[in-house]
């Protein structure tokens, strides 16, 4: 087994994920055979390789600087659990 | 603060970009709306929506670049910091992490014993604000305003140079004035376009190795920069006299009780696994780009300071403060160029009255009810002998009161100095008539009862006698 | 009123509209009857949009009737259901979403409509098109029109399931690592994945941001051309789209294969092919040499690498494109949260299913301090070791091709549980993705009642060439017209 219970617990927080208790077992198998899986990544002969991050070797394009969008909060908000005179509300967080 | 410490600062400044429309999105940057109202789909990191870059942000960057004396990359790289806050709706902040659009920059202060000194930027990149968490008046809960995501910041970042909390506060001005006269941010602090974060260390004086830093965050003033530095310091030697260590932590400043005191952090670990953003492009800047916004740069503070002494022969710390903002340097510009008064005379009127007026009603030099021609006409009628410096307060106090220019305000109160050589004659006649004592002590040699004379003619003569003519005939009258 | 309506393609159906032969709400009550009748079996909708779809139908025969129309006008289709559409749940096959209607349309959905487009509805989908089976979806799986025991593949399932089975003529879909082509492929249909940039990802819920790319799944080359001619083009609102020009694809269609320089990757035929499949597959090429093309042996010396190097990639950038899913803004949000982290933790946890939090966990490992240099930049940096193999491969052919799939349609339920030996399923498809290459499948045969597809893949913007290449297959095999005996 490639990872741990502690790693995946580790990787869970990181990923803000409550995995059930059921699910904790079988993830942590899945994952270890994921990552032996693209473990052999590690053959492959790289060095001067540079790195691609985009299909196509292209260059961003530039926006003007415009403001394009009116307010549309209501219509927006309709999709938001939960809302108070337009703020979205979460439990509190103390700085 | 012992000396056998020296302190070692870097500080992270973010200026907000004065863009009309967000850094990827097309919604308004405008301060002070209703909560959400200027949070669009992709500031809100809607299912689907992509970002687009602002080629403002672009500009301001490569301009804010050129006047540090930096390197513009010909190609730079947008990463995502991945962390789950509220005010953060993506998950990530887009930002730029390996390949800034902004490198090697420096910039000149002046240290303690008034020398210049290098400060080395490290590099400056762009990338998104977050919104606002509001925790009052809600009970359990907080709430989230994302007006302000996705608001375009340069973040400009400082190498270790800075020794003392005054070193760092002039640095932190030094910056403030340069994106002001950049016009790439309006530097107000209030708002909180204009607030930085600070490292700060402390090592035995002659060690190499840096000390332990902690980071203090989010101090938006410059009395506020200073003050939690210096309570840092203080506090990281005390803790390391009486044997502790220093944790690398993040602080907050808490200004009402005047400590830092240190952040739960915002994730156990901090684990932002920075990765290139798949939905952004390389930013690539070619030379006629970097050209074009060269041919835009204004004249910079350290330039302007420069040629005020040259041009003007003022002094070095009057050059100072009248370059310190673009606004103030060309107020004064222009007040010189429409009077006939001194150069020396406008930059006394300037710094003492007319930046006084202004830092006691809270106004900036542009929304000053005096304009620089107004201000001009008044140092005219100093010059021209129509009233004395000291009528010219009274004057200048009309004006800023709105009771119009300096002629009609003069003409109105009758304030045109008397420089009728009988009529003051006649005025000094009776003061010395009237005060016989004094008049014998001063021709026992008592001579700095002279002082006394002028005052009582300008008293009589309500403050209007010509006062070089009250002196000349006060001494001849005397002697 | 002809009652074979389902049966026509597209392009078919354009002419009898344009002719008269039928209106297009007839069409459009003809297909949701059909719907009706098929879909509790096949489940390839996740929301039918019917009064929509005959409020629109009725506006494209007004508009025909006054003479101002687009190139699609009163042609039904579905779409994915990872594409957001305005006033109808947009699901992508997620409990996350369950109840999410978006407050604007995609760039592929626009573009479609306003070519008059009448849209069914929306279609089943592996959940945030994480899968190859259509398993993963929180709306249950899809069935295969020709076994309704086995899959129609993933994660464009629905869509292919509903163009196969004769619910819709044409489906929008996406593919990330062979998400339109593997159904298409496993469902007798054709599905065109274009290059990357060439249609607009604005408004597609990202999965992987540098590898999706939207397409077409249809039951004929000249239909995809049609579809791609209005889908395809430069956005403003996507930084990775490209204002390269938009040729007619039609067009394109026509001209011989002569001379067209086919690869064949001698891997492709290596272990894992099924033998039947291997054996449709040759046929098939050799049917294109009949026709004057030229078959060449290419090499692809990193192909084993590509399967992994994708689930460094996809997850990794999955890891952060699913972090915008935490209860606050929309989406599910679990009830009572003790504080922020129960509500970020229960909220996903609840709001997302096994295989995508999996791959949430995988993409968040492998950008993880420790880990970033040995699995995301080293992917990275195999990814341009892949691409480069194409390059140099596309120095000498037009076109390469070989299987879509290593088998054909497999058993519901036969893969599940193991994710390598279901992300192997991918393995012929994924390296289009990874170098953002055009690719397609066509039909080519059958082995066991079950269709088998032709991969074809192009360098850049090569669209023009496969679709050429697949058309003038289709001609001379009629695999494609080939119909599962239910949907007849």
């Amino acid at each position: 087994m490639s990872l741990d219970k502690d790693q995946v617990q580790r990787i869970a927080v990181l990923a803000r994920l409550r995995l059930a208790d059921d699910e904790f077992g079988e993830t942590v198998d899945k994952l270890s055979r994921i990552v032996d899986f693209v473990d052999q990544l590690g053959q492959a002969a790289t060095d001067n390789v540079v790195p691609m991050a985009h299909p196509l070797d292209e260059a961003q394009r530039l926006r003007v600087d415009e403001v394009t969008e009116s307010d549309s909060r209501d219509a927006i908000q309709e999709n938001a659990p939960l809302v108070e005179n337009g703020l979205y509300l979460v439990p509190k967080v103390i700085e | 603060m012992s000396s056998s410490w020296e302190v070692v600062i870097g500080l992270e400044v973010h200026a907000q970009l004065a863009t009309r429309s967000k850094i990827f999105s097309g919604a308004s940057t405008a301060y002070g709306a209703e909560p959400n109202t200027q949070a669009c789909l992709v500031d809100l990191g809607y299912p689907g929506v992509l970002p687009v870059l602002n080629e403002e942000v672009v500009r301001m960057a490569t301009k804010f670049g050129l006047a540090v004396n930096a390197t513009i990359a010909r190609r730079s790289v947008f990463a995502r910091k991945n962390y789950f806050y509220p005010d953060l709706p993506k998950g990530y902040q887009i930002s730029q992490y390996e390949l800034p659009i902004v490198e090697h920059g420096e910039l000149f202060i002046i240290d303690a014993d008034g020398n210049d000194k290098r400060i080395g930027i490290t590099r400056a990149h762009l990338e998104e604000d977050a919104g606002k968490s509001i925790h009052e008046g809600l009970a359990k809960s907080s709430g989230i305003d994302l007006n302000r995501a996705g608001t375009p910041l340069l973040e400009i970042v400082s190498e270790p140079d800075l020794r003392s909390a005054k070193e760092a506060v002039a640095y932190m001005r030094k910056i403030h004035a340069l994106v002001r006269y950049l016009g790439i941010s309006d530097g107000n602090m209030q708002e909180g376009s204009f607030r930085c974060d600070a490292n700060v260390s402390v090592r035995p004086r002659g060690q190499e190795e840096l000390g332990t830093r902690s980071e203090l965050k989010n101090l938006n003033s410059f009395r506020f920069v200073e003050k939690a530095i210096n309570f840092e310091i203080e506090r990281q030697i005390e803790l390391i006299e009486d044997g502790g260590e220093v944790v690398q932590e993040t602080r907050l400043y808490d200004s009402d009780k005047d400590e830092t005191r240190s952040m739960r952090s915002k994730e156990e670990a901090n684990d932002y696994r920075y990765f290139p953003d798949p939905d952004l492009l390389p930013v690539e800047i070619d030379a006629a780009f970097v050209d074009a916004v060269r041919e835009t740069l204004p004249e910079l503070p350290d330039a302007k300071q420069q040629r005020f002494i040259k041009e003007y022969g003022l002094r070095v710390d009057d050059a100072d403060i009248l370059t310190n903002s673009r606004a103030l340097a060309d107020y004064f510009e222009a007040v010189v160029a429409a009077t006939q008064g001194k150069t020396q005379g406008v930059a006394n009127f300037v710094i003492g009255d007319l930046l006084g007026a202004l830092n006691r009603d809270g106004f900036d030099i542009e929304q000053s009810p005096v304009t620089a021609s107004d201000l001009a006409g008044l140092l005219d009628r100093i010059k021209d002998n129509t009233i004395s410096g000291k009528i010219a307060k009274e004057v200048f106090d009309a004006m800023w009161a709105g009771e119009g220019t300096a002629d009609d305000i003069i003409e109105a109160r009758g304030l045109r100095q008397i420089t009728d050589s009988s009529a003051i004659e006649s005025v000094i006649d009776q003061v010395i008539a009237a005060n016989p004592g004094q008049v014998a002590e001063y021709k026992a040699g008592k001579d700095k009862l002279i002082g006394f004379f002028v005052g009582q003619v300008m008293k009589e003569t309500g403050g209007k006698a010509n006062p070089g003519q009250v002196n000349k005939i006060l001494k001849e009258k005397l002697s | 009123m002809s009652q074979d309506l389902h049966a026509q393609t597209l392009t078919q159906l354009a002419v009898g509209l344009e002719r008269g032969d039928f209106s297009s709400v007839e069409l459009t009550e003809a297909l949701l009857d059909r719907v009706a009748a098929h879909d509790q079996s096949l489940n390839a909708f996740v929301t039918v949009t019917a009064d929509a779809a005959r409020a629109a139908a009725k506006r494209a025969d007004a508009a025909r009737a006054a003479g101002d129309i687009g190139v699609l006008n009163g042609l039904p289709l579905v779409h994915k259901d990872i594409f957001c559409t305005k006033s109808v749940l947009t699901t992508c096959g997620s409990r996350m979403l369950e109840n999410f209607v978006s407050p604007y349309d995609a760039t592929v959905v626009e573009r479609l409509a306003n070519a008059g487009a009448v849209v069914l509805g929306k279609t089943n989908m592996d959940e945030f098109a994480m899968g190859s089976s259509n398993e993963t979806s929180y709306f249950g799986p899809v069935r295969n029109p020709w076994n309704p025991d086995c899959s129609p593949g993933g994660s464009s399932g629905g869509s292919a399931a509903a163009v196969a089975a004769r619910l819709a003529p044409a489906a929008t879909g996406t593919d990330t690592g062979g998400s339109i082509r593997q159904p298409a492929a496993l469902t007798g249909t054709v599905g065109l994945k274009p290059t990357y940039g060439r249609v607009s990802r604005y408004g597609m819920i990202a999965f992987a941001s540098s590898l999706d790319q939207a397409g077409v799944i249809t039951r004929s080359s000249e239909d995809a051309a049609l579809l791609l001619g209005v889908m395809a083009g430069f956005d403003e609102r996507d930084s990775t789209s490209i204002d390269h020009p938009v040729p007619d694809y039609t067009a394109a269609l026509s001209g011989s294969l002569k001379g067209l320089r086919v690869g064949v990757v001698r891997q492709h035929f290596d272990e894992g092919l099924d033998e039947q499949c291997a054996a449709a597959v040759r046929e098939s090429l050799a049917v294109l040499e009949s026709q004057g093309a030229i078959l060449t042996d290419v090499d692809l010396p990193n192909l084993d690498l590509s399967v992994p190097t994708y689930y460094v990639v996809a997850p990794a950038e999955c890891s952060s494109n699913l972090s915008r899913f935490d209860g606050v803004r929309y989406g599910h949000r679990a009830k009572d949260p003790d504080d922020l982290f129960d509500l970020y933790c229960r909220s996903r946890g609840e709001g997302f299913g096994a295989e995508v939090k999996r791959r949430i966990m995988t993409g968040t490992y492998v950008l993880s301090a420790g880990y970033y240099d040995a699995y995301y930049l080293k992917a990275q940096q195999v990814r341009q070791l892949i691409a480069e193999d194409f390059r140099t491969a596309f120095a000498d052919v037009d076109v390469i091709a070989g299987p879509t799939s290593p088998t054909p349609a497999f058993k519901l339920g036969d893969k599940i549980d193991d994710p390598i030996t279901m992300y192997l399923n991918d393995i012929y498809t994924i390296g289009a993705n990874l170098a953002g290459l055009p690719g397609m499948s066509t039909p080519c045969g059958f082995v066991d009642g079950l269709p088998v597809g032709l991969h074809l893949v192009g360098p850049h913007w090569g669209e023009e060439t496969i679709l050429r290449c697949a058309h003038h297959y289709e001609q001379l095999s009629n695999w494609h017209q080939a119909c599962p005996e239910d949907y007849e």
